[in-house]
């Protein structure tokens, strides 16, 4: 997303903070992540009033009342189309869409695919706790298979969505994957992500202490981060491990964990990670990997502005029809081919 | 072709039905034939009939495709009940449309496609030129097929190409039949193929011709007819859909509130050419935004409203059905918005292709909660240009929804218009905010009670709206009950509010009497024609057709009290007549419904208000 106008008095994170109540349960992932983006938002210069956050309902929805900027909190799983419709009626405006795993992957999962598809510049930021908890513990579209929730007495028989995924089908041209336990990375990655131009993607590993405690603890746990999370950095080698020892190499048209030091493998026969590459094959394979044969990976996964955004083209069209017109106003348009009677 | 004929005879009026297989140009020929007569003077109007199946198979009943027009020297206000002309080119367009001509009408066929396979594939057990099917009629047995094709033969065009000039052929019979200028056809297919396909312009202009000579040297068409120019008209004019008509509306109004129109909408029959129309109007910046479904298409026009557009959704009945949600969204946030229904046959998928009047409930009433909307109706296809920026300056100037009815029957049918001064049309003033630091998102203008409209990249007017209730003035989210029942009542009272604004109820005819005939929307061409002719024939007999649906024009109730019988005529099972039992509930009201997907006859109209005229 690219930053409009520079504010001319440096903005402060306070500045971003409503006056509202912040009405989540103590302990909630919500909370790191909606600090994450104001600090993110002081940091691109955005002035608060081009902000406009939009969402649509869940726990994760409740976001644009928190943030002292224009807000719109809409309906179930619809917020990606009101955020469209806010994008393309005035580009010059920066817009954040919050949702959650049931908000744009169940009931909004159309809107979500086709949002991507169109490249409209906006920051999607998805809330993925894997669980409804806005309606009290019901499986989600994200639930790992088997899961036991209040509507899977049983465990659950469907396979669950990746968000990275549908963002690859939808050919989307950013995605980022973080997790709310490390704040630093979580302002990083939204900072990415507001200046990609398109629409990006980032999943936040999200933690619901009421519902689906501890979900993400094999990812995020300080003692198992290191060896179950690939943090990737742009032109770096794809290196993790508490002893930073292990790394990804293509093997056979799919990715494999290697060790530094065994079978010969050194850092060079390492995979670098590319976000740019308008080829997503390997971003693909980097969204799809989970524990236990990969570690999860996290940072910004794919970055590539080949495509012209929405809007742009949108008013390129106009600008376009405009020049190219000689009617000045509809009267003239309707005038045409009109006969004139009786005079 | 400057020989006369031996006879010529003035009418009135005139009905013509072209029927052919879908793809034979049925439709164009439509469309040049009600230019030519538009051009002549004559007021017109038109209305397609055509299968929704794109091409059904060849030479069948399902596969026929129409287009009746009604041309006058005295004011003309529907397509008309049944043709005085037909043009059918097979066996099939003559099955299908034998029981829409009057008695001794003339029927002009293609002979070369009547042939033993045709009429049995068009499902006649015997040839009906044959087995006295045809008695009674003025039949002209051209051969139509066979002299076009000869007629372009020597221009080396492909036999597919050089076959379907044959819809000229026949136009050339009905310009020579009703004494109309072969110049206006000959400029109209200039138009069609312009420069870039010459060759096809000179065959069809050819064949034109040949067809008007044709018909010089034929028997039955010795007696031909003329209708002159209407009188007393004078002004700018042009022949218009309703669907053109809305989409030029709705941007009348975006020029005139001076913002951009955000259409956002997904295809569906028959509202598709709004978004077809508008997308092509970039010009006038207009912004389109083909939506992967209905709920998008709203979604993103509420989103749209809420940065500045004029934002519209257009959709058809069962659109309307997948956007309720929203439409209530629209309704709490209080932001301005038009949807465009153009009602086709339900339930469900229905009668995609056929008028019905029957989404008045679910316009009215089908969302949850208690969500008031401002519903109107467009009642020809011309005014739909004016009801459609009439939606649009109530909707920005009373920041609510409004909901627009159209129908299939108006939306593809057309009219002359007098074209309008857009400069000259009431103003259009959002109540837009400028900065100002104390803005409160619910606060409210006195009269109104529309609240302010505040938009994004402004400082010191930062707000936040969304579905949760808010509280009144400060629009913070409360679900405090008696702010919430204050909220509820005043969301209504704003709407009703809308009525300080809306035109009396106005009575055509006697504004007292026996009985008061009550329509609303696309029913008005035949009620106006059934009740001018009982009036001319003396009848005590008014009509009040409805444009301001919620809320009613305030003089209603005063209108109904000063006829002693109401019959409320619609095309559903009574929906409007129940909603005025419920507004005013003081009065009796009589029902006429039909509901076959057909608009209003006027003779089966004129039966029914006899009979009511003749009871005690």
């Amino acid at each position: 997303m690219a930053v409009n106008v520079k504010s001319k008095v440096p903005t402060t994170k306070e500045d971003f903070k409503s006056d509202q109540v912040v009405k989540w349960c103590a302990g909630c992932g919500d909370f790191a992540i909606l600090s994450a983006i104001q600090s993110a938002l002081v940091e691109s210069g955005v002035r608060k009033e081009d902000a406009v956050f939009v969402s649509g309902i869940g726990c994760s929805s409740r976001f644009p009342y928190y943030m002292n900027t224009y807000g719109f909190h809409g309906l179930h799983g619809r917020g990606a189309a009101i955020a469209s419709g806010i994008k393309v009626a005035n580009p010059k405006l920066d817009v954040w869409h919050i949702t959650g795993d049931g908000d744009s992957m169940a009931i909004g999962g159309n809107h979500f695919i086709h949002l991507v598809r169109r490249n409209i510049d906006m920051n999607v930021i998805i809330f993925n706790n894997k669980i409804y908890g806005l309606t009290k513990g019901q499986y989600s579209p994200t639930t790992p298979r088997g899961s036991i929730t209040k509507t899977s007495p049983d465990g659950t028989i469907e396979n669950p969505f990746k968000p990275g995924e549908l963002t690859m089908g939808s050919q989307g041209t950013f995605f980022a994957r973080v997790v709310d336990t490390e704040p630093k990375r979580m302002k990083e990655v939204f900072l990415e992500a507001s200046r990609h131009r398109g629409t990006s993607v980032v999943e936040v590993l999200q933690n619901c202490v009421i519902f689906n405690n501890r979900i993400h603890s094999a990812i995020t746990g300080k003692d198992v981060r290191d060896d179950h999370q690939i943090h990737l950095e742009h032109g770096k080698p794809m290196i993790f491990g508490k002893q930073k020892d292990k790394g990804l190499v293509l093997r056979n048209s799919r990715l494999e964990v290697v060790t530094i030091g065994e079978n010969g493998i050194t850092e060079k026969d390492l995979l670098v990670h590319d976000v740019h590459n308008p080829d997503d094959t390997t971003h693909y394979m980097l969204v799809r990997m989970t524990l236990p044969e990969y570690p999860v990976a996290t940072g910004v996964i794919r970055s590539c502005e080949q495509f012209a955004t929405y809007e742009a083209e949108l008013e390129a069209q106009i600008a376009n029809a405009r020049h190219k017109s000689s009617m000045k106003s509809l009267q003239d348009l309707i005038e045409k081919n009109a006969f004139t009677v009786g005079e | 072709m400057t020989k006369k004929p031996n006879r010529v005879i003035e009418v009135d009026a005139v009905v013509v039905k072209f029927a052919g297989d879908s793809g034979d140009g049925m439709q164009l020929s439509g469309s040049q034939f009600s230019d030519t007569t538009a051009f002549a003077g004559n007021d017109l109007a038109t209305f397609p009939d055509y299968p929704s199946e794109i091409r059904a198979p060849q030479g069948t009943i399902a596969g026929v495709s129409g287009f009746q027009l009604h041309i006058g020297h005295k004011e003309i206000d529907t397509p008309g009940d049944l043709a005085d002309v037909l043009v059918a080119l097979n066996p099939a367009a003559l099955k299908a449309n034998m029981k829409w001509v009057k008695p001794g009408a003339t029927i002009i066929i293609d002979i070369d496609n009547f042939d033993n396979k045709s009429y049995k594939k068009a499902g006649f057990i015997e040839d009906p030129i044959g087995d006295g099917t045809l008695d009674g009629y003025n039949v002209v047995k051209a051969p139509i097929t066979q002299l076009s094709k000869t007629t372009v033969k020597d221009l080396g065009i492909d036999p597919k190409s050089a076959e379907r000039t044959k819809n000229q052929f026949a136009l050339g019979i009905l310009y020579w039949l009703f004494n109309k200028d072969l110049k206006y056809g000959n400029e109209f297919i200039d138009k069609k193929f312009g420069g870039k396909k010459p060759l096809l312009a000179e065959a069809n202009k050819r064949v034109l011709l040949a067809g008007y000579n044709y018909a010089e040297t034929v028997e039955a068409l010795r007696t031909t007819y003329q209708i002159n120019p209407i009188k007393n008209r004078s002004g700018k004019f042009r022949n218009i859909t309703g669907n053109t008509a809305t989409a030029w509306g709705l941007v009348a109004a975006a020029e005139r509130a001076g913002l951009d129109l955000f259409l956002g909408s997904y295809p569906i029959t028959p509202a598709s050419e709004i978004l077809q129309e508008l997308s092509g109007m970039k010009q006038f910046g207009v912004k389109t935004f083909q939506a992967e479904d209905e709920i998008a298409g709203i979604n993103s026009a509420i989103g749209a409203s809420f940065a500045g557009d004029f934002a519209v959704t257009s959709t058809s009945g069962p659109g309307l059905a997948l956007k309720g949600e929203a439409i209530g969204l629209a309704v709490i946030t209080e932001l301005p918005l038009v949807i465009v229904n153009v009602q086709r046959g339900g339930p469900a998928t229905g009668l995609p292709t056929k008028p019905e009047q029957a989404d008045l409930m679910q316009a009215l009433y089908g969302r949850n909660g208690e969500s008031p909307c401002v519903v109107i109706a467009a009642s020809t296809p011309a005014n739909c240009f004016r009801y459609a920026y009439m939606a649009g300056k109530i909707a920005l100037e009373h920041m609510t929804p409004v909901i627009l009815l159209t129908d299939g029957y108006l939306a593809n049918g057309s009219e002359l218009w007098n074209i309008p001064d857009i400069s000259k049309m009431p103003s259009i003033e959002p109540p837009l905010v400028k900065d100002n630091s104390d803005y409160e998102p619910y606060r409210r203008n006195p009269e109104t009670l529309a609240r302010y409209w505040a938009l994004p990249g402004q400082a010191g007017l930062r707000h936040r709206v969304g579905g949760l209730e808010k509280e009144d003035i400060t629009g913070v989210v409360s679900h405090n009950p008696a702010n919430h029942e204050k909220m509820v009542y005043l969301r209504e009272e704003k709407v009703q509010r809308v009525a300080n604004v809306i035109p009396d109820l106005k009575v055509s005819g006697k504004d007292h009497g026996e009985l008061l005939v009550v329509g609303w929307g696309g029913t008005y061409g035949a009620l106006i024609s059934a009740v001018k002719d009982l009036q001319e024939k003396g009848k005590d007999v008014s009509l009040a057709q409805f444009n301001y649906i919620k809320p009613l024009p305030k003089n209603t109730a005063e209108v109904f009290s000063r006829f002693k019988k109401i019959i409320v005529c619609e095309i559903n099972m009574g929906q409007f007549a129940n909603y005025l039992r419920m507004c005013h509930p003081e009065f009796r009201y009589e029902q006429y419904n039909k509901i076959q997907g057909l608009p209003f006859m006027i003779a089966e109209l004129k039966e029914k208000f006899n009979q009511m005229l003749e009871e005690n």
